[in-house]
């Protein structure tokens, strides 16, 4: 019998060797498919390293960073509401990040001939980035005033479906007024990590240089709630702050993700799932080793988008659903007793 | 013997209707489902749900019978007073209904035909990628407005615009190869697409192959390794592009070899109807203000 020690070692050399690998793939994977000979061609000429350098390399360490971040609010939101089917996107930090992009595409489309390109093309720029990621944190915002604060983890959940439901309905009111925000709305919802450039990475590995030691440092609380709400409290652990703290910590690290690549699906369900399954541990592991997972997951989805039709894409938001829907499946098949 | 009567009256009264109705010239039509839709006369009452569709029918002077169109049909300008009734994913069903329109011409990715027909509403659907396929479009419309005459010459002048658009373009644009995005994400338009034939017209090659086909969704950096001599597309996606990871590098953008098309020049370009010529010329004017080539310089 393999102690758990061991099956958490096996876990963090598995998800390296493959993180590398794929990373290894995904730089040889461009707009022609996957070909190594390719790679080395064009590390040989100008054109071709700018092309690897300022293209395949960021995109494919922001395909890694985005699922890392995504992961790691997962396996603190599953943790948080105890609950194996948290995701995320719960607290209202997704579809508070939708109506962002949708007011600023509907503004530039709106606005019309009163905004000038140059302004409409700042908007655009800064903008769907930006009010991405304020929409994140203003839904989440919202979830913790409706629950007031993070006592009742109940309220906490029911507050961010209401929340998402009413911030989904804001903007699918806004693109019923502007419906040319409808394609960006749409581009935004399946997810993309064809545009993940330096500046992405750099915002991203600054994400995570942050959330990830304050999520390491809220484990305890999280491992302390598995025993319950009652023994937790009765441990002398000020619940109520420390859980807002993880909120915190859980919507910086989504609105990041879902700023930079759009609304992914489901990695940041899956990714603590087969952590947890492959080796049970206390929080502090899952935590990281979830960011760990998310990261490869998506990376794996990146360079399957990149190379299955290439030169064309297949949305990597449908590849991540796939890829986790099949997960899924295999795991009810594979739990129905014989 | 009354009844003997009655019997003959009746027979000659559906003769003379049938009679009649076959003086009142039929429409049958085969849509691009190949549905044979058939009218007991031209039709009077019009719902156009594309905007290019709204075009071809006041293109051949029937502007006067559309009673409503999608919201984004805004050519001619008369259109624009008329009630707008949604898209193609979301037209309003109850309001179409109730402007009982004879025919409903809609594309064929239009989501509520089945609905419509089940309400006994004639709906007729095409699908346009292709130069041919605006051709059959405007073909099929001047049957159903019984101008056939109309259809061929609104097709001419297309054609005609288009060389003397072709006629125009710079020598030094010649052969050049264009990316023309159509959507940000990035989308293009292909060699077979209709924007793609009419690249071709003007003399210029598209720097997509046509494998690919009409509007293929590509990797991003596909496009900056093909390095198009000329970049097209929305003003708005032009000025996008330089802010894109390594598409500085795109040597048409460094040279300023693009054309941003501002929007009422961009859904000219984009829609495949009876203005197509005039977004030949359109093209052809902005090839006329690039700067040369750099080779050349």
């Amino acid at each position: 019998m393999t102690s758990d020690a061991q099956r958490r070692l096996r876990l963090a050399v598995g998800l390296s060797i493959a993180t590398a690998l794929v990373a290894v793939a995904g730089m040889a994977a461009g707009g022609e498919g996957w070909s190594p000979a390719r790679l080395l061609r064009d590390l040989g000429t100008a054109d071709g390293r700018l092309l690897v350098f300022q293209i395949r390399a960021p995109r494919t360490l922001g395909a890694w960073l985005t699922g890392a971040l995504l992961g790691l609010s997962g396996a603190a939101a599953q943790g948080l509401f105890r609950n194996p089917l948290a995701d995320p996107y719960l607290l209202g930090s997704a579809s508070g990040a939708v109506l962002g992009v949708v007011l600023v595409l509907a503004a530039a489309a709106l606005g019309g001939h009163a905004i000038s390109v140059a302004t409409a093309h700042a908007l655009a720029r800064v903008g769907l980035v930006g009010a991405a990621f304020a929409g994140a944190l203003v839904g989440v915002l919202l979830t913790l005033s409706l629950a007031r604060g993070a006592q009742e983890t109940m309220h906490l959940l029911l507050a961010g479906v209401v929340v998402g439901v009413l911030l989904t309905a804001a903007s699918d009111l806004v693109t019923n007024a502007a419906p040319d925000a409808l394609r960006g709305k749409q581009a935004f919802l399946l997810g993309s990590t064809g545009f993940l450039g330096w500046n992405s990475c750099a915002a991203m590995a600054l994400g995570l240089a942050v959330t990830l030691p304050a999520a390491w440092r809220l484990a305890r609380v999280l491992d302390a709630l598995t025993l319950g709400t009652e023994t937790a409290a009765s441990l002398g652990l000020a619940l109520g702050r420390l859980r807002v703290a993880l909120v915190a910590v859980i919507a910086l690290a989504t609105g990041l993700a879902v700023s930079q690549a759009g609304l992914i699906a489901f990695v940041g369900l899956i990714a603590p799932h087969l952590v947890r399954r492959f080796a049970p541990a206390r929080h502090g592991f899952t935590l990281v080793a979830g960011a760990a997972a998310g990261g490869t997951l998506l990376l794996i989805a990146d360079v399957l988008a990149r190379t299955l039709i290439a030169p064309q894409e297949v949305p990597v938001g449908i590849l991540t659903a796939l890829l986790g829907g099949g997960y899924l499946i295999w795991l009810l098949r594979k739990r129905r007793p014989a | 013997m009354v009844r003997a009567a009655r019997i003959l009256f009746l027979a000659v009264l559906s003769t003379l209707a049938l009679a009649g109705r076959a003086a009142h010239a039929k429409v049958t039509i085969r849509d691009d489902r190949g549905v044979t839709v058939s009218l007991d006369a031209p039709p009077r009452r019009i719902v156009t749900l594309l905007p290019s569709l709204t075009e071809s029918v006041c293109a051949m002077g029937a502007c006067d019978r559309l009673v409503g169109t999608d919201r984004f049909s805004n050519w001619p300008k008369s259109v624009e007073a008329l009630p707008k009734l949604g898209g193609l994913d979301d037209a309003q069903v109850e309001r179409i209904v109730a402007l009982k329109p004879d025919v409903v011409l809609a594309s064929v990715a239009a989501r509520l035909m089945d609905r419509l027909e089940s309400l006994g509403v004639r709906v007729m659907a095409f699908d346009a990628r292709s130069r041919a396929d605006v051709k059959r479009t405007l073909a099929a419309l001047g049957q159903l407005l019984e101008a056939p005459g109309q259809a061929d010459e609104v097709w001419a002048g297309v054609e005609r615009d288009i060389r003397a658009a072709a006629a125009r373009v710079p020598a030094a644009a010649r052969g050049q190869r264009v990316y023309f995005e159509v959507d940000p994400t990035p989308y293009a338009a292909g060699p077979d697409s209709f924007i793609g034939e009419t690249l071709r017209e003007l003399g210029l090659r598209n720097a997509l192959p046509a494998a690919l086909g009409p509007f293929p969704k590509l990797n991003p950096e596909f496009v900056v390794r093909t390095q198009p001599d000329i970049v097209m597309g929305a003003e708005a996606s032009v000025a996008d592009m330089a802010g894109r990871p390594g598409w500085t590098a795109l040597h048409a953008l460094r040279d300023h070899r693009t054309c941003g098309l501002p929007l009422p020049t961009y859904e000219l370009v984009v829609r495949p109807g009876p203005r197509m010529g005039e977004a030949a010329a359109a093209l052809a004017d902005c090839l006329a203000r690039l700067p040369p080539p750099a080779s050349t310089r």
